[in-house]
This record gives C-alpha cells, structure tokens and sequence, in this order.
C-alpha cells in the first residue's frame, strides 16, 4: 500500500480549495454591500428588525440569548444552550452572515434594509 | 463467518474508542463544528479492509452508540448525514469503476473529511431553515481537506502493516 498523493489527489485538493476559494470570494464580494440591519429570527419566525447604526443590547426569545450591537457589529454575547457556539462565534457585520443558535433555534442575519422586505416575502 | 463477526465488533469498539478519544481531546481548532474526525480513521481502514455492506453497517452502528452515549438526538442526526454521505464519497473514490486506484488513501479521507462537512452543514440548513448559513462553506471544505489529510496519512500508515493481520 503506497501512501504517497498521487496525481489525482493532488489535483482533489487544488480543486477544494478553489471552490472553497472562489465561495469566499464570492462572499466577500456580495457580503459588504449595503448592510444595515439585523433579522432576529427564533423558530424561523422573525421576532425583530434591528438597525446596526444604533448601539444597543437585546434580549431574544424571552431571554435565553442576549445580543449586544456596537459600531456597527452584532455580536452574541450570553446564551443559556450548553454548547455556547453562537457565543463563541465573532461578531458579525457583513451582509448574509450570521450567528446561529441550533439549540434555541435562534438566528441573527445581517441583511440590507432595501432587500429586507423581498427576504420577507420569499420566506 | 465467524472471523468477520469478530472483526466487526473489533472495529466498532475502535470506532466508538476512538470516538471517546475525541471528547477528551481539549484542542478545538479555534472554529465551531471543526473537529478531526479520530473515529473516520476506523471507517477508512475498514474501507479498505471489509465489504461495503459491512462499512456502512459499521458506519451507522458507531454513529448510533456514540450517539446515544455522547450525544443527543441532533448530534445523531448531524453525524449519520456526514458520516454516510462522507462514506458514499469515499467508497466511489475507492472502489467506484470510474476511479479505481487512481486515488491514495488520503485523497479518499481528503473526499471523506469534505463530504461529511457537507453532509453536516446541509442537515444544519435544513433544520434552521436558512440557506445563509452557505457562507461558512469555505471554512468546512478547508477544515474537510486539513483533517482529511492527517486521517488519511494515518491510515495509510495502519494499513501499510496491517495487511499481513488479514
């Protein structure tokens, strides 16, 4: 059993990493047009609409997690799951990005105030 | 008949072990849901070592246990996506016509490690409901490549000695 890459290997891994390349890219890119606001949602419905532009703290689904929105970044800062992962997570700030709590099923998005509306519909 | 029986338990008490391991290990690579996957160095060696009824069989037996054991029913969930959809990857890498010895061991885990993140990652889109979750998908192929690489060169090395056990 030989276990040094073989040609196609290599050529497995330039193309993983370009996709993963190009998604970031891609991301970027789109990622900082015109975001302004963040969607609050728990269990799929949306619970809030808050703008970036104002320092403020929130508290989700009657508490269980607390955001905290400052220069511009939304950032989860307390939750009551036990993984802690959307706590850990950096503050977002572009747009589509967004901090994803599966236990409480609560999601943070960024989004823009124009397509917020489209977004609502198509939901 | 009865030698494969025993094996087969030999591999899902490494699996399930190795998936102990894994929680003992305190590094996390600083990223959530990045981890390196110890119990898919069991699934690559049986791939190359047993039937693909019996992989998968295996596959889902030690997702099952560690599950129930470790986990929780979303963790379950979570990994029988990525571990099967992990597995189909590697098993057409490894014995699909297509592609027959024109992949090492590790370009096989590399496909693995890829495809179970991806695997994970669907399941987490359709269980919030969202599609923007899409945007970590650079993260998950690069992690998928990284782990993949270090299970595959473990494997490689196992089952370079292991061929005589056999």
């Amino acid at each position: 059993m030989k276990t040094g890459l073989k040609k196609n290997d290599v050529l497995l891994i330039i193309i993983i990493l370009a996709v993963a390349g190009s998604a970031y890219w891609l991301h970027e890119k789109i990622g900082t047009k015109g975001a302004n606001c963040i969607t609050v949602k728990v269990n799929g419905r949306i619970e809030g609409v808050y703008s970036l532009g104002e320092d403020q703290e929130i508290e989700i689904n009657g508490g269980t997690n607390h955001l905290v929105i400052k220069n511009g970044r939304a950032d989860m800062t307390e939750a009551d799951c036990p993984d802690k992962l959307c706590v850990n997570q950096k503050a977002v700030s572009k747009n589509r990005e967004s901090i994803i709590c599966l236990p409480n099923k609560v999601i943070v998005e960024v989004d823009s105030s124009e397509n917020s509306e489209f977004d609502a519909v198509s939901n | 008949m009865k030698g494969r029986a025993a094996y087969f338990g030999v591999f899902t008490a490494l699996a399930l072990i190795f998936s102990y391991v894994e929680t003992l290990i305190p590094i996390s690579f600083g990223i959530p849901g990045v981890k390196l996957g110890l119990a898919n160095l069991v699934i690559v060696i049986a791939l190359y070592k047993m039937k693909l009824g019996e992989v998968y069989l295996l596959s889902v037996v030690r997702v099952l246990l560690s599950g129930f054991i470790f986990g929780n029913y979303f963790s379950i969930l979570y990994s029988l996506a990525g571990g099967l959809l992990s597995l189909t990857a590697m098993a057409l890498l490894s014995r699909g016509k297509r592609w027959k010895k024109s992949f090492s061991v590790t370009g096989v885990s590399i496909a693995g490690g890829v495809f179970h993140n991806i695997g994970q990652l669907l399941i987490a889109m359709a269980v919030v409901e969202t599609f923007h979750a899409a945007y970590y998908i650079p993260v998950l192929l690069v992690s998928g490549v990284v782990t993949g690489f270090l299970i595959g060169i473990t494997a490689g090395e196992v089952l370079k000695r292991l061929i005589n056990v056999f």
